[in-house]
């Protein structure tokens, strides 16, 4: 990589929720500009791609030409060297589907776990509180092939310390020795909890409403990530997942986070008042599926995000196949700036997918 | 107390001889995402201190581990 830039750096090292509007338009716009340029020399794919549409360089964030996500499916897209591949993560495509394939070089490897850590930090405290993980050990055993979910796990351990699983390997059942040494251990004191939406709410609130168990963690912050695609199906919303997260575990402060394999960076997590925070250097916009153009606060449409960390692929600025509404822009009263939304599922026929869904719940 | 290589060799099972400063985190299949987990708490249990998220994901080679120690007053 020989090309300065300089813009794209100046976005990763500002804190994750300072920058304003225009500031952020100048920045992260010159960013995603620098990141198209370099993708257009070193991917052949993603130039081609940029010809036949017509394309020279954006001038603003919603100008960045953007890819539909599927495309990662369908064809290897990457700006470097195969040796010089780090990492390559798949999607979670259930059977029958094919997953994304994600070229990483180290570069972006590491500026992908630094944003991780500059937004959950941001969320949680610098400081590594008790960690419950509701899932199993088994999530993470085999070193070899992680799940997007062991993963994803294994990614959020950093941010805890005392790791403890709240699930039996054999049945996901709850672990009820594990949780109450832990409970006993730590009381008293704010703990981080994190588990994939679906296996929260089924083999952990769930289970612990069907018992009659009542958790207490004061001031402890519950994460989870995943899709609510099978929850729809059960007809939970987010409030109710809350809700029932505060009653029967104590948890104070829940935050659901969107984000997607194909564009690392892209961690879009929700605050207490319920709505979900771009950070400085990734982005969203919604768009109309009519005639593409980018819609105002409140108007449904397509998603896409940007993000300024993928280097080694041309995974900067994608469409996705979620729905999604603006709610508002550095005016938010958690005080975070930056553009906020909501999810709103999936577009009709979009293939079904969804970390959570890796693990199929057994007929009840 | 051990020694920064001998935590490096236990928690990583490798060599204490290959514990180099120059040995890079995700360099060797050994230093791995599990392996670093493993290396966090030996490095608290060993020297008695309570590293923060961001040393964490700064440990990036030996040499780093080495400087993040000294941060809290560990020659290793």
């Amino acid at each position: 990589m020989s090309e300065a830039m300089q813009a794209r750096d100046a976005v990763l090292a500002a804190p994750p929720f300072a920058l304003d509007a225009a500031e952020k338009n100048r920045l992260l716009g010159a960013a995603l500009a620098e990141l198209t340029l370099h993708h257009a020399a070193n991917c052949p794919q993603y130039a081609g791609i940029l010809a036949a549409q017509g394309r020279s360089a954006p001038i603003g964030i919603a100008d960045v030409p953007f890819l539909p996500v599927r495309l990662f499916k369908e064809l290897d897209l990457k700006s470097i060297a195969a040796d010089a591949v780090f990492k390559t993560l798949t999607s979670s495509g259930t059977t029958g589907q094919v997953p994304s394939r994600i070229y990483l070089d180290q570069a972006t490897a590491q500026a992908q776990s630094r944003a991780l850590a500059a937004i959950t930090t941001n969320f949680i405290g610098k400081d590594r509180r008790p960690m419950l993980i509701i899932d199993h050990p088994g999530v993470v055993r085999d070193r070899t092939s992680f799940s997007a979910r062991g993963a994803g796990i294994l990614g959020m351990m950093t941010y805890g310390r005392a790791h403890t699983y709240a699930l039996n390997d054999e049945d996901m059942g709850l672990n009820l020795p594990a949780i109450t040494e832990f409970a006993e251990k730590h009381a008293g004191k704010p703990i981080f909890a994190f588990g994939f939406t679906f296996m929260v709410w089924k083999y952990f609130l769930s289970a612990l409403e069907r018992a009659g168990i009542t958790l207490d963690f004061p001031g402890s912050v519950l994460i989870h990530s995943g899709g609510w695609k099978k929850l729809e199906d059960e007809a939970v919303s987010n409030e109710q997942f809350k809700s029932v997260a505060l009653e029967r575990a104590g948890f104070d402060h829940v935050h659901n986070f969107y984000g997607m394999v194909e564009q690392v960076g892209s961690v879009f997590m929700e605050c207490d008042h319920g709505r979900l925070h771009a950070p400085g250097f990734a982005d969203v916009i919604i768009r109309d599926p009519l005639d593409w153009k980018p819609l105002g606060i409140g108007q449904e449409g397509i998603i896409q995000v940007v993000s300024a960390i993928p280097l080694s692929y041309p995974g900067h600025s994608l469409l996705t196949e979620d729905r999604g509404v603006l709610t508002g822009e550095d005016d938010c009263p958690c005080g975070r700036m930056g553009r906020t939304f909501r999810v709103l599922g999936r577009i009709p026929a979009a293939e079904m997918r969804g970390c959570s869904d890796t693990h199929t719940a057994q007929a009840a | 107390m051990k020694s920064l290589a001998e935590v490096f060799a236990e928690s990583l099972m490798i060599d204490a001889a290959s514990v180099v400063d120059s040995l890079a985190y995700q360099s060797i299949k050994e230093w791995d995402s599990v392996a670093h987990m493993v290396l966090v708490t030996a490095l608290e249990d060993n020297f008695d201190i309570m590293l923060d998220a961001d040393d964490i994901v700064a440990m990036s080679s030996v040499a780093k581990v080495r400087a993040i120690l000294a941060k809290y007053d560990i020659t290793a």
